[in-house]
């Protein structure tokens, strides 16, 4: 509990441990109370009344599959874009959270943090060049769209 | 340390009862409001049980979750058990789990508890109020709602169930990029990821950014109702032609962990829409931010809070009963040829005034804000007149083969 990047957490588990209690709870109260009246018509699949007449799980198209790997693609691409989004705040403008009154403050202890610092420390040689690479990032990717579509993998019909 | 813990459980329990409460009476709502909508009356007998007393219908959530606990919680023989039993659960637990860092208010005062509790900083009315990634968490926990949904559906082992579970799976991961990219604009103005500091920055400036960045708003409001699977998205259950789909072979307890989840779902985007666009507890003349946090300020902004969101909450049942369902490629359609194209520009005209707007600003002498709202409008209006011009939504229904037509002749087609 020294950590307190670890102590932060600690109503995060807290909340889901809850939530799963919550679920048993009900599921036990459920089970205590329901009747069980098994039948062979109730054990059949249900298909508006007609037999099944095979598995469910057959071969299904192989869009949803080109459509879930363009989805990685995409998802990973945002995860990346989302560091890069707080850190480019521009120091000049001051964060929501250190312009807010004091009663809805963050602790905060870090100075000047994201781009603006790496810049004064001379990591990064200006701004404008951290940006020209997101947007180069985007651009990329925005090509990858572009033959995603032109590849028909967003058609259904 | 221990103090700590015991104002967070206090939070986790009031949260999770008013979640559960609201879910039942937002079942209730949705009736009668449906009702309303369709010029019928609607649930309106139940009322105090053994007397004759109405009550509006106020009775009738209570009377359905006690029905969910009696009835026969059946699982058939021919599913995979552990993944039914798994599924519901999964769905439950990560819908209810994403409100650990959503705030339901902004803080209580500081002469909340006396001195010798160890509690330093006023609370914070939100369960988990240290963690600085809150976004990535909403985005991260509210996507195991796809395993539920796949699983069940997988599970069910009826065609039903497996069509609507590969259709929900295929909707609710194409628009999870347009509401990604919806936030991102808006993280890209406050730099922060923390729920109430999104909040704040709104407060402070009381520019909304659903004035500030339209498009954003827009795209995002489109996306969470698709994600909540609110009709006109509700193809992953579509009554008509999938029996429910994923949910077909559900019974009792785990189908009502089912719908309760998908209450949440509706809640939890309700949440995120006021809060991120719609200025949280901020409202001009009401709540602001320079005033300091007395009793009366604290529950005003909580009431402004839930207001707003039963608000847009009321909006999207609204919606439900105006528009019919999607077709499943008019879904895909809207989802990646229209909306991740414009959640990009969006993103690119935020970041493009974030870095050089400022500047600009000064020299035109506009604020900093002012000019955000005028290039998002612009971007708005350019969008709108581009993808009305083009219609990328167009389906092509041209057959894929050439149809003969018995009086053709073969001679004839095949030269």
């Amino acid at each position: 509990m020294t950590d307190p990047a670890l102590s932060d957490a600690v109503p995060i588990f807290l909340f889901v441990a809850c939530a799963i209690a919550l679920a048993v709870v009900l599921l036990v109260i459920a089970q205590l109370f329901n009747p069980a009246r098994p039948g062979r018509v109730k054990r059949m699949p249900y298909e508006s009344g007609m037999d099944p007449f095979h598995d469910a799980r057959r071969r299904f198209d192989v869009r949803f599959y080109l459509l879930a790997i363009a989805f990685l693609v995409f998802d990973v691409e945002l995860l990346f874009l989302y560091p890069w989004a707080v850190a480019s705040h521009p120091a000049a403008v001051p964060r929501a959270a250190t312009v807010a009154p004091t009663d809805i403050t963050p602790p905060q202890t870090a100075p000047a943090v994201g781009i603006d610092a790496a810049v004064a420390s001379g990591l990064v040689e200006n701004r404008t060049l951290v940006f020209a690479g997101a947007m180069l990032f985007i651009l990329l990717l925005v090509l990858g769209f572009v033959y995603d579509w032109r590849k028909g993998v967003f058609q259904w019909r | 340390m221990l103090s700590t813990l015991i104002v967070a459980l206090i939070k986790i329990v009031l949260a999770l009862a008013g979640l559960m409460t609201a879910a039942a009476y937002l079942v209730l709502v949705e009736r009668r409001f449906a009702a309303w909508v369709q010029d019928r009356r609607g649930p309106n007998r139940v009322g105090v049980p053994l007397t004759r007393i109405r009550l509006f219908g106020l009775g009738q959530p209570i009377a359905d979750g006690v029905k969910f606990i009696f009835k026969a919680e059946f699982t058939p023989g021919h599913v995979d058990k552990l993944m039914f039993f798994v599924a519901p659960l999964t769905i439950f637990i990560a819908a209810a789990a994403v409100f650990a860092v959503i705030p339901f208010g902004s803080v209580l005062p500081q002469d909340f508890l006396p001195a010798g509790w160890g509690v330093s900083e006023p609370i914070r009315l939100v369960a988990a109020p240290g963690i600085d990634v809150g976004m990535i968490y909403v985005f991260a926990v509210g996507s195991i709602a796809v395993y539920g949904v796949v699983l069940g559906g997988w599970a069910s082992n009826n065609k039903y169930s497996f069509l609507g579970g590969l259709r929900s799976g295929a909707q609710l991961i194409s628009y999870e990029l347009p509401l990604g990219l919806g936030i991102l604009g808006v993280v890209l103005w406050t730099g922060s990821l923390r729920l109430d500091a999104i909040i704040a920055r709104q407060a402070v400036g009381g520019a909304w950014n659903c004035v500030l960045q339209p498009l954003g708003f827009l795209i995002f409001a489109v996306a969470a109702c698709a994600e909540a699977t609110r009709l006109p998205f509700d193809l992953p259950e579509t009554e008509q032609e999938l029996v429910g789909g994923y949910h077909t072979e559900y019974s009792g307890i785990k189908l009502m962990m089912y719908l309760v989840a998908e209450f949440l779902h509706m809640i939890t985007a309700s949440f995120l829409i006021v809060i991120l666009f719609l200025g949280g507890w901020h409202f001009w003349g009401i709540t602001g931010s320079g005033e300091a946090v007395t009793w009366p300020v604290a529950l005003l902004r909580v009431a402004v809070l839930l207001a707003k969101v039963l608000g847009v909450i009321l909006f999207f049942m609204l919606a439900r009963w105006s528009w019919p369902r999607f077709r499943f490629d008019q879904l895909m359609a809207l989802g990646w040829k229209v909306l991740i194209p414009l959640g990009l520009v969006n993103v690119v005209v935020v970041a493009a005034w974030a870095e050089f707007g400022p500047a600009l600003a000064a020299r035109w002498g506009i604020s900093d804000p002012l000019g955000l709202g005028l290039a998002g409008g612009a971007a708005l209006l350019l969008c709108w007149l581009v993808v009305a011009a083009s219609d990328p939504t167009r389906v092509d229904n041209s057959p894929r083969r050439r149809v003969v037509t018995p009086d053709q002749d073969v001679e004839e087609i095949f030269n």
